[in-house]
């Protein structure tokens, strides 16, 4: 509709039109300039350094020597021996890799069973209150996270709030260690990362007409099958947006097992951090990151498709 | 703690009503209030925790003695703590000056106009910061300023302030743009036809409506910056030690209570400024 009075008048002033058209992109690529620029130079132009840094040699004192080499990608399957120079199947790299999967994928799921009850609860409240409960929900996000994270390691450790309570109950005579177990990285993580499974199941429940629940119970359905064949089936888009959300900042998680696993319960963002500090392996810590970034656009993938077809759904 | 206030506060109602009122309203799963307040007292236990015990006399994190202001004072006696707060406000106020002005321009560019070849590739280039692992963003970056200082031989605080404004754009990006898309033209053709040039027309209408989106981009830059770790801990050099970085070193030799004194305060800082932020963006709905 806007565009029609354009194309009336672009004969009787083409030229002008055309002027103008180029006028109004240079102003455009103008104003986007400084962003892109910065975010271009040093937001994606380092990824290409790092993908250059994953082939090269590492340096003694840490950053590389330009020889061109793929042992930062064998080293993560086999172990070269220091003495015959011969490769050995070898899984250490391999288990972090695991570990870490492994770890994000429960916390996203531990992540799943306390949002979803979460974000209907919200759903199912009258507006004005929805927005007092959303606010809650991700007021935490917007602080510091390695607070958030000191606050978790100060009631879980063994001179923690919950420890000595339980002791004085007399439920228990010694510190039940939770500290620096899996136990911890995963309640962190879920700690963390909640309010992102919260927010887009709350999206998808929103829209949820509860004309449909009315309609199952006329019909005799239970509970639980209202909650199987109606909410869950309509808080689909939400459930892969908020697993994606979570499982995402969760696999390339530095903090949490930095504090909670103790530093020994590495996880691949530790392993990248160790090869580009103490280590000093760059070349494998490029390597490592490349393949963190690989999985996680993998999954940015899934998330952006299932987005294109939720909103065709509704739309 | 949180247990046993919420079983004093609990109201009491003949358990026959409740129960009627329960069984009518359809739209309730069993176990799903008790599960969100669970999430609640979840979420904000820990951080009470550490709140209120950052006020306890006694060095004890578990034991409640005495309220007392003591460990904020060894907190602001303390130099290490005073250098990394200066650190850190240098740094979030000169990222957050320049991500909002190249996202207030960037944002200017990508609304209320008609689709154009490379908007989409815009965008994804404004969003890449918020795309990417931070640890990758944090190693990546460090890589390529190290060739820089190595060819340059320039040093200094320019390059962590640097890397805090690229991931500050996209986060001040946000609000900015949501403000525009919410303004319609009708204002600025109004005075265009009245003559006002295009820089009059910005100067005097778009950019004072524009001016709460500006400042809650700021916002969300400047707290975005403050809470940073990971990509600071690994870009800043010697000497350029941040609030989190001093936070994160303290926590690692050992839990004192003037850690916990300066931790509340910066998630007050943060608080503060999100809660503000919520609070601009409600009052123009």
């Amino acid at each position: 509709m806007a565009a029609q009075p354009d194309i009336a008048a672009a004969p009787a002033d083409g030229l002008a039109q055309a002027q103008s058209d180029a006028r109004a992109r240079r102003r455009r690529w103008l104003l986007l300039a400084p962003a892109l620029l910065t975010i271009g130079l040093f937001g994606l132009f380092p990824l290409v350094i790092t993908l250059i840094y994953s082939f090269l040699s590492p340096g003694t004192y840490g950053g590389v020597t330009w020889e061109f080499s793929t042992n930062a990608y064998t080293q993560f399957l086999f172990e070269r021996d220091i003495f015959d120079d011969t490769l050995a199947f070898s899984t250490t790299y391999l288990n972090i890799f695991g570990r870490s999967i492994g770890l994000a994928l429960v916390a996203t799921i531990g992540a799943l069973i306390i949002g979803f009850p979460t974000a209907y609860f919200i759903a199912s409240k009258p507006p004005e209150q929805r927005n007092i409960w959303l606010f809650l929900i991700t007021l935490p996000f917007w602080t510091n996270l390695l607070i958030r994270t000191y606050a978790v390691l100060l009631i879980i450790r063994d001179e923690g709030i919950i420890n000595v309570s339980l002791m004085q109950i007399g439920l228990i005579d010694r510190p039940f260690g939770m500290l620096y177990t899996d136990g911890a990285v995963f309640m962190g993580l879920i700690y963390s990362y909640l309010p992102f499974m919260v927010l887009p199941l709350y999206a998808s429940l929103e829209k949820l007409d509860f004309r449909l629940v009315e309609a199952a119970y006329d019909l005799y359905a239970t509970r639980f099958q209202v909650l199987r064949r109606i909410i869950i089936p309509a808080a689909r888009p939400g459930i892969i947006a908020g697993c994606i959300l979570v499982f995402i900042p969760g696999l390339g998680a530095y903090i949490t097992p930095e504090l909670l696993g103790g530093g020994k319960k590495l996880m691949i963002g530790n392993l990248i951090a160790l090869q580009f500090g103490s280590s000093r392996n760059w070349p494998f810590g490029s390597a490592a990151a490349l393949i963190l970034m690989v999985v996680v656009m993998a999954a940015l993938l899934i998330y952006v498709r299932n987005a294109g077809k939720a909103g065709v759904r509704h739309g | 703690m949180a247990d046993l206030t919420a079983s004093r506060t609990k109201p009491v109602a003949a358990p026959s009503a409740r129960k009627a009122r329960r069984m009518t309203d359809l739209r309730r799963q069993p176990g799903f209030n008790a599960m969100a307040w669970g999430c609640i007292v979840f979420l904000y236990s820990p951080i009470v925790v550490l709140i209120v015990f950052s006020f306890n006399d006694n060095r004890s994190v578990v034991r409640w003695t005495e309220f007392s202001l003591r460990w904020y004072g060894e907190a602001f006696q303390n130099k290490g703590i005073r250098n990394a707060t200066v650190i850190s406000l240098q740094v979030a106020s000169v990222a957050t000056f320049f991500a909002t002005i190249f996202a207030t321009l960037a944002a200017l560019a990508t609304t209320r106009v008609r689709a154009y070849k490379g908007q989409t590739l815009a965008y994804a280039i404004i969003n890449q910061p918020l795309m990417v692992p931070e640890i990758v963003t944090a190693v990546s970056t460090l890589a390529l300023f190290t060739i820089i200082k190595k060819a340059t031989g320039v040093n200094g605080i320019g390059y962590l302030m640097l890397a805090h404004t690229v991931f500050c754009i996209p986060f001040a990006y946000m609000p900015i743009r949501a403000r525009l898309e919410d303004m319609d033209l009708t204002m600025e053709q109004a005075g265009a036809d009245l003559y006002a040039t295009p820089y009059q027309v910005f100067r005097r209408i778009t950019l004072p409506l524009l001016m709460p989106g500006v400042f809650a981009g700021a916002m969300l830059a400047f707290v975005v910056s403050l809470d940073d770790i990971i990509i600071s801990l690994l870009v800043a050099g010697p000497g350029e030690t941040t609030l989190p970085i001093f936070i994160l070193g303290q926590i690692r030799r050992g839990i004192t209570p003037e850690i916990n004194a300066v931790s509340t305060l910066l998630l007050g800082l943060s608080l503060f400024f999100v809660i503000l932020l919520f609070w601009i963006t409600r009052k123009r709905k």
